[in-house]
Parts: structure tokens; sequence; C-alpha cells
């Protein structure tokens, strides 16, 4: 018998609102979850995120729309009702029972024989390799073990839905990554849907195979990890997946793109145009990635380097071009803070947005 | 670096002696002055009774009723006067832990503490009497055909506890209670439990040991009741609490080595009480009440 999620086809949102008094967190939000989906909410700080993950979780009730599990219409029940295993950013682990009764607790309340707990139990631990610590109590653990008793607990109880608030946030960077592999594991081997809730644009492309893009309390984009980091609908989600550079261009339909032209210099190559985005003419913003900035003999960009820091491989570089904006860029040789660089990107890896 | 080569001073501080532990000693010489002298004094004074060998104020006070029987009479009274404290304290703290604007029930809740015992009991007094508003609204009711009697027994003191203990013991069950991380209470809502379920099973085990301590004090508050006693009760008899037989011995019969007897019988109950309570608190878990790194 091992631990699989309860069958389920889908979890539905339709026109989710939440307000707080006159400030609305969250508005309509309109979301299909189908069985087996991993799905990151991602979204800078008070995006609503952990609002909408509460709301689906139960803890905080909707002022506006519907939550439903295939047909039934759940957002007017309690969250001990719904049957959701959730994983709290600060874990939540009890901490007055050992590994074992916590792990144990949500079937526990489901009034289980107790050899049947026990047993599961065992495979939850077996699940999170932990069998060793069970009598434990969580202050005896480390964060990375404790995250993974929270898993354990969220999981044993077979929930058709997990929700993860920012689970790993509290990690330190390499634990972060084994943690990363290991809710991806565990996900697969549940069959089970996961909701993610992360500020972390990394994790969220490395571990979902859908992403929403909220800001402001509205969903800005949802799709696949690839088509938003190659192609984000406009320019708040650009900036959230990490295109940090926004020049000021004009911009000018030619054959096959858009001619681009940045602080008075024509950009090498003509930006192609992307499927899904309208054709800019004039004042336009031209969104690139620190990574495809880089130093070239006769880039179009001059930018004095301010900042210079060693990554290994790279430099990753903060300079300023001639009308005063900020540029983030990559080099692949040394370069001195107060040098003069010309820079340039490869069209193909720019956006251009109107403004 | 080896101890050898560090400078007394170096030592001194690794060991959280430094200049700032100077502090401690108005505290230290305030707490030998005013308690740690005068209980040593009056243990002392204990033992030379005015007749007697040594323990002839102790051989008194338990051979006569008039003055052993105090000690459950003040029992009978403290303990029940806690245990109402902490059983409405709990639920009501429960709810204003959620409420946005605590801060208006707590300033009429501290109100009876501010006012001190002896203005609670005179107004009870008037309030409470027989020709008070709350009788005279039952007997125009018709609820009652004459007076109840809240005032003058055993009732009166036990009101007059619950009213001014209760403030004291609901703020520290309050600060107990929110000092519990919510979203243990959350976790404990997503995996099924219900309200019932996630006070017997998270909230009051993470409680228990603060529990202790507030029964504690608000016992040791109400074990040395003292004017409520007197004004509300019947001092001669059912609310002759142990107080009173102290204040007894030592303003009316002169005699202050008996009435430091009755003081040092009087905290050796309290010891015993607390010591008890405390000894609880192993039971339970005692740790942080949150959870994770966080």
């Amino acid at each position: 018998m091992a631990i699989v999620s309860r069958d389920f086809r889908e979890l539905r949102l339709e026109g989710v609102g939440r307000a707080f008094g006159q400030l609305n967190a969250l508005q309509d939000i309109t979301l299909t979850v189908k069985r087996g989906e991993f799905v990151a909410l991602v979204g800078p700080s008070g995006c609503g995120k952990s609002t909408t993950l509460n709301c689906i979780a139960g803890l905080l009730q909707l002022t506006d729309g519907s939550i439903w599990l295939d047909d039934r219409r759940i957002d007017q029940t309690g969250p001990e009702d719904r049957g959701f295993g959730m994983v709290f950013q600060n874990y939540a682990l009890f901490p007055h029972m050992s590994v074992r009764r916590n792990i144990g607790f949500g079937l526990a309340t489901q009034h289980r024989p107790k050899d049947e707990i026990a047993k599961r139990v065992d495979e939850a631990l077996a699940l999170v390799r932990l069998e060793s610590q069970a009598e434990k109590l969580p202050g005896q653990l480390s964060g990375g073990q404790q995250q993974r008793v929270a898993i354990a607990r969220a999981v044993v109880v077979e929930p058709p839905l997990v929700l993860m608030d920012e689970p790993l946030s509290n990690l330190d960077a390499k634990l972060r990554l084994e943690m990363r592999a290991e809710i991806r594991r565990i996900h697969t081997m549940l069959a089970c849907s996961t909701i993610y809730v992360t500020h972390d644009q990394e994790e969220a492309l490395s571990l979902a195979d859908r992403i929403v893009v909220l800001i402001d309390g509205k969903m800005r984009q949802v799709g696949t990890p690839e088509q938003l980091y190659m192609a984000p609908a406009n320019r708040d989600v650009a900036e959230f997946m990490g295109y940090r550079n926004h020049v000021k261009t004009t911009a000018r339909p030619v054959e096959g793109g858009i001619a681009v032209t940045m602080c008075g210099a024509a950009m090498l190559g003509t930006v192609p145009h992307t499927a899904g985005y309208e054709t800019v003419q004039g004042a336009a913003m031209a969104a690139i990635r620190p990574d495809d900035l880089h130093p070239e003999a006769d880039g179009p960009l001059a930018a004095r380097v301010e900042i210079a820091e060693y990554h290994g491989r790279d430099f990753y570089c903060v300079g300023k071009a001639e009308d005063g904006t900020d540029l983030y860029f990559r080099s692949p040789r040394r370069v001195a803070p107060g040098e003069v660089v010309r820079l340039n990107a490869d069209p193909s890896r720019v956006l251009v947005f109107a403004t | 670096m080896s101890a050898a080569n560090l400078t007394l001073r170096q030592r001194l501080h690794e060991r959280g002696l430094d200049g700032v532990t100077l502090l401690v000693v108005p505290g230290v010489l305030f707490v030998l002055a005013l308690f740690i002298y005068p209980s040593i004094y009056g243990l002392l004074l204990s033992f030379e009774p005015k007749e007697g060998g040594v323990f002839g104020n102790y051989i008194k006070f338990f051979s006569e009723p008039f003055l052993y029987t105090t000690i459950t009479k003040t029992l009978v009274i403290a303990i029940p006067a806690t245990a109402i404290n902490m059983i409405l304290s709990v639920p009501v703290a429960m709810r204003v832990r959620l409420m946005k604007h605590p801060r208006l029930l707590t300033t009429i809740l501290v109100i009876p503490i501010t006012l001190g015992t002896v203005m609670v009991a005179e107004g009870m007094l008037t309030y409470l009497g027989p020709r008070g508003w709350l009788n005279r609204t039952l007997m125009f009711f018709a609820l009652v055909d004459e007076p109840v009697r809240l005032i003058h027994n055993y009732w009166g003191v036990m009101l007059s506890l619950v009213i001014t203990g209760f403030p004291f013991t609901f703020l520290l069950t309050l600060s107990y209670i929110t000092g519990i991380d919510p979203s243990l209470e959350q976790a404990g809502a997503m995996l099924g439990a219900r309200a019932r379920m996630r006070f017997w099973r998270i909230i009051l085990p993470l409680l228990a040991p603060g529990l202790a301590i507030t029964l504690a004090l608000s016992f040791v508050a109400a074990f040395t009741v003292y004017p409520s006693a007197v004004l509300l009760g019947a001092p001669a008899g059912p609310t002759r609490v142990i107080s009173i037989a102290a204040y007894t011995a030592a303003f009316e019969e002169y005699d202050y080595s008996m009435a430091s007897a009755v003081a040092m019988l009087m905290a050796a109950v309290q010891v015993i009480v607390v010591a008890f309570l405390l000894s609880l608190r192993g039971l339970f878990f005692h740790g942080p009440a949150s959870s994770g790194k966080g």
C-alpha cells in the first residue's frame, strides 16, 4: 500500500477575489488545475500569491467568486473538510509532538485504526527518508529535516491537492536545491496536484509544469516555464522573469521584425516578431536579460562600469548608460569600475514593449 | 588562544560578568533588605513565643481549631476562586486573541486592578447589598421573595476575588495564548482537526506550562486575601482567613511572635501549592510554542 493521492479531475477557481477593507488583495483569479499538475504561483512580495493559497486552503474566506473541486463547490467549506495538504513557510510542526505523532496527526483526526496509522506513518517516513528520526521532537531536527516532516505530514493523508507556501525560503542555498528535487520526486510519486507559492522565479521555472504570474493581486500571465521565460506577455512579467534591463528605444517596423534604436545608436540586427506580440512603433522599451547583454567591440550601447562582481566563469556588472539608465550585463573578461565598455545583445533575445 | 592567555577581565567576561553585572547590585540590596532579612527575622521571631518552648506558637496554632481552621477556610476560598478565574480566562483569551482591537476590552478589564480591592469591596457592598440595585431589580421582577444574600458571607469574598483576580489571570493567560504561533492551529485545521480537537491537542498542551505559572500567581494573590474577607465576608466565621489570624495576633493581641508563626505557616502552604503546580509543568512540553526556524 503506497501513498497515492485521492482521485479527482480538476480544481477550478472562478473569478476568485479577496478584499481586506478597501484594499483588493486579489481580483478575478480564474484558473484550472488538473490532476497531477504542478502549478507555481509567482510574483513579487505582496502580490497576493499567499492570499490565493490561503483562499484555496480555506484559511481565508473569499469575498468574490467560487472554488470548485470537480462538481463540488468548496469555497464555503472549512479547511477541516477540504482534505488538502498544506506545507507552511515556517513548517508549523507541532513542537510538543514527536515526528511520528506529527505525521500521524492527520490520520488520527480521521480516527483510523492504530496499526494502520503506524504503517502509513512508516511509509511517509520512508518517503522523506527520515526513518531514523521518528521519535525526535521537531526542535531536535535541522531545518531541512523539519521541512521533510512537514511534507510527510501533508501527504500522508493522501490529499488530492498539496499546497506549499514558500516551503524552501528558510533553507540555505545548497539544501534548497536538494529539497527542490525532493519535492518534485514526491509530487511525481504521489500523482497529486501541487500548488506552489514562491517569489523565486528560478524555483518556479525548475519545478512547475505551469506558472501563474500574479502582480498586484491580478493574474498577469499563465504559461509553461518556457513560455514565461522566452515570451513574457508584458513589461511587468518580463521584469519579474529576469529581464532586468529596461532601455528606452525607438522602434521602427521593418521586413521580418522591428529595428530598434537605443540611446541614439542603431542596434545591430533586427528584433524578430514574436508570436503574440503586437507590432510596436515609435517610443518603446527594450527588455534584456543581464545574461544576454555583453561587451562587444562595436556594440551600440556605451556604459561606464560601476560594479563588477566575480562569479567564477563570468563577471556580473552594473554600469550606467550615457542617459543615466542602469545596465546589468555579463562579461566574460575582467572589466574595471570606471572603464567604458560598449554593449550588445543578440536581437533574438531582446523583447520590445510599447511604453 | 588558551585560557592562560586571557586577562582576568576577559575570563570574567566569558562567564558573562562585566561592568553591566554591577547593575544587579541595587536589586540584590533591595531584595536582601526588604525580603530576605524580614523573612529570616520573622522566622526566628516565630521561635521565640511568649510562652511555651521553641515550637510553642506552632503547637498553639495546631491545637486551637479557631486558628488551624483558617488554613482550610482560606484554601476553600482561594482554590475555587483561582480555578474559576482560570476557567473563565482561557475561553475569553482564546476569543480576544482573534480580535483586531483588543485594547478597549483589556482596558476595561484592567480597571478593577487599578481600583484596588477595598474600593471594589465598597462598591459591591452597595450594589449587592439587601437594598442594592441587584436585589431591588430581582425583587421588582418578583424573581425572588427576599433579598439574595451575597455579602457578609463566603460568596461575597468569592465574588470579590473573581472580580479582582480575573483581569490579572486573564491578561497573563492572554499573553501566553498569543505566544502560540497561529500557523500551528491552521496546520491542525488543514489536517482535519476541528476547533475542539485543536484546542485539546494543540493549544492546551502548549499552554499548560504558562497556565501552571498563571495558576500559581493567581493562587498566591487569592490566598493572601484580606480586605475583602473583612469587608465582604464573615470575618468571625466562614471567611476567617489566615491573614485575619495573623492580623489579630499582631495588632489585637500584640503577639508579634505568634503573628510571625502564622505568617510562616501561610508561606509554607503557598510554597507547597506553588511547588505542586510548577511540578506539573514538568509533565508538559516546555519550549518555544512556535515552530520551525522561521
